[in-house]
């Protein structure tokens, strides 16, 4: 039975099937955890957020953006070392601001992928920043430098990997 | 109030869910102290993905290892050259270290000294990573089934690279890298002796924190593992100062280039038992060739009578050998010197064939250099810087080495060679034992058990 989830507005919306819905988190995770095996660098790319950020602007549903941003968002948090919570946070916050987002301009037009992404990567770097330092106290630091090319380097993923993902899409 | 939530009713669970999982970490902040258990989510995540990870681990090990067993053989004998080589030049450097080792032993025997031996290692291979870098942990393919248990040390051939953090089942767990911000390794500076913490900064690199900007810390110096930690075993590589700066509140910021490439790693050993015990010390040493050639070749009769007028000389090793008087420093260098005649036909020295003893005491240990690599086999090692700077006291070769190399006198015209047997004379606690036996049973002064005697005599006997 396929999940559905659809907004009510009258821009285009797209359902996902089930096994879509749950194995591209679940790739994605692999990946993230797999992939800096082989090449480190890619430690820089965070696939789970893009994915995130691919759901949530396609179904344009504000519940289920933040509900998809925080269940990746705690599966992610489960693969690390650190408390539980500090990306599913994040990627709520995400998930919420993608979809509503998706809902007032167009997503589907490159430049737009590459800059939301940017825009979202960074929103999450922030979130994730200040619950860490402010709540966890742990000792994370802020390299404007860092976090920029790791949004660009985010962003030309997106435009990538979104384009393959829209060949999962069903019209509502 | 209820149409003020249906009206905003996407932000309402937006700010619900987010007070649910800031909730969930107020939670584990204050449970942060109690341990380290293992949350459901995680044991779940974990066990979805890493069937995968292994997977993809074993039959990248598989391709891997057809291509390169069996394929890809470039230059396979010319590296089995170098790799003979090699393992010459290492066993040279076996034999003096060998020597150093037992040297040291002994005196933390003397000071009753403790220190960890790793006493068993569980090699397990890297399936995973975390995934993010504020997280520096990974995956290894081994668990419980093996031993592996949370805050056992992880090394690998360049050093130290971590420790367990989770078992989550027979064949999982997780390891939380030294370079990862919440870890922390006690560690010492392995020329200026200086100690401090190992730390991981936040972009991955490590530091050693808590040392005074008025120390003097120059880069390329290696730092090892002071064992303060209780988890790392002491002296285990770390890797070498990259850097000094001066750092905050008059703290030096030491940066330390770790010695294994934390990002590539592959296989690691996990420690999974470790010893505390005292250093042994092997007394009688090593059976060796010459030993057992000396067992085997029929015993040397005992000398019948001895000249009176030759008397001054006392004798030992026959069966006319007067009980040892100590005088002054002579005493231990008396005990393990047959007379002259009596060791020569076992060991066939005076034929010209010096025995393998003979070669090795010939041989010092700086000469390991030199030339004479091949003819000397490794497990007889442990005994030329003995016998050679204690030519007095060797057995049985003394009486063969003694009539070829006039270097080596009898040790009772030698008083001042006592002064040569430098450690080795102060090293030994229990030197009366076995001094008495070679008096008491002749015959052993020809075997082997007098051997390594002058690294045994006495303090006391020692000159002032």
């Amino acid at each position: 039975m396929p999940v559905l989830y659809t907004s009510q507005d009258q821009v285009e919306v797209y359902r996902f099937n089930f096994a879509t819905a749950l194995f591209v988190p679940l790739a994605a995770l692999f990946l993230q955890a797999f992939v800096p095996l082989k090449f480190p660098f890619f430690m820089m790319f965070d696939l789970p957020l893009l994915v995130v950020i691919f759901f949530a602007v396609a179904r344009r549903s504000q519940v289920s953006g933040l509900m998809t941003g925080a269940v990746i968002g705690l599966l992610q948090d489960s693969l690390t070392h650190q408390k539980i919570g500090l990306y599913g946070i994040a990627m709520t916050v995400v998930g919420f601001g993608a979809s509503s987002l998706g809902v007032r301009i167009d997503v589907e037009n490159v430049g737009a992928r590459f800059l939301g992404t940017m825009f979202f990567y960074l929103v999450h770097e922030v979130v994730y920043f200040v619950v860490a330092r402010g709540m966890v106290q742990s000792d994370v630091q802020w390299a404007w430098s860092h976090e920029l090319l790791s949004a660009l380097a985010n962003g030309l993923l997106a435009v990538v990997l979104f384009a393959l993902l829209d060949r999962l899409k069903q019209r509502a | 109030m209820d149409n003020l939530l249906s009206r905003h009713r996407n932000v309402s669970i937006l700010v619900a869910v987010l007070f649910a999982q800031v909730l969930g970490l107020a939670v584990q902040v204050k449970r942060d102290s109690s341990g380290q258990e293992t949350r459901l989510i995680r044991l779940w995540v974990v066990e979805a993905v890493t069937p995968f990870e292994k997977s993809l681990a074993w039959i990248q090990n598989t391709t891997g290892g057809i291509f390169h067993n069996y394929i890809y053989l470039r230059g396979v004998r010319a590296e089995n050259r170098q790799l003979k080589q090699q393992i010459e030049d290492m066993r040279l450097q076996q034999v003096r270290l060998e020597e150093d080792a037992s040297q040291a032993r002994r005196l933390q025997l003397l000071l009753g000294f403790k220190e960890k031996f790793i006493q068993k290692t569980v090699p397990a291979q890297v399936i995973g990573t975390s995934g993010t870098e504020q997280s520096r942990s990974v995956y290894i393919d081994k668990g419980f089934a093996d031993g592996i248990k949370p805050d056992q040390a992880v090394i690998t051939a360049e050093g130290i690279v971590g420790k367990i953090l989770h078992v989550y089942d027979d064949h999982t767990s997780s390891m939380l890298l030294v370079n990862d911000t919440s870890s922390g390794v006690g560690v010492i500076l392995e020329s200026s002796r200086i100690q401090g913490v190992l730390r991981g900064m936040p972009n991955g690199q490590l530091t050693v924190e808590k040392i005074l900007s008025d120390e003097s810390i120059q880069p390329g110096e290696r730092v090892l593992t002071s064992g303060g930690d209780q988890i790392f075993p002491k002296g285990l590589g770390v890797g070498v100062v990259s850097a000094v700066k001066p750092g905050k509140d008059s703290f030096l910021d030491v940066r330390v280039k770790p010695g294994a490439n934390l990002s590539r790693l592959e296989e690691v050993l996990v420690i999974t038992h470790v010893e505390n015990r005292s250093p042994s010390v092997d007394v009688t040493g090593p059976v060796r060739a010459a030993d057992i050639l000396a067992q085997r070749l029929p015993s040397v009769p005992d000398k019948p009578a001895v000249d009176p007028s030759l008397k001054p000389v006392p004798k030992v090793g026959g069966a006319t050998a007067t009980p040892l008087k100590p005088v002054g420093g002579q005493a231990a260098t008396q005990q393990p010197k047959p007379a002259q005649g009596d060791a020569v036909q076992p060991v066939k020295t005076a034929t010209g064939n010096p025995p393998l003893d003979s070669k090795k005491s010939s041989l010092p240990t700086g000469s390991a250099a030199t030339g004479t690599k091949s003819a000397l086999p490794p497990a007889t090692a442990s005994a030329p810087q003995a016998s050679s700077s204690t030519p007095n006291a060797t057995t049985p070769s003394p009486a063969g080495a003694s009539a070829q190399n006039p270097a080596v006198k009898p040790a009772s015209t030698t008083p001042a060679a006592t002064g040569t047997v430098k450690p080795a004379v102060a090293q030994a606690p229990v030197p009366n034992k076995t001094v008495a036996p070679a008096h008491r049973d002749p015959d052993k002064s020809a075997g082997p058990a007098s051997q390594n005697k002058p690294q045994t005599a006495p303090v006391e006997d020692k000159p002032e």
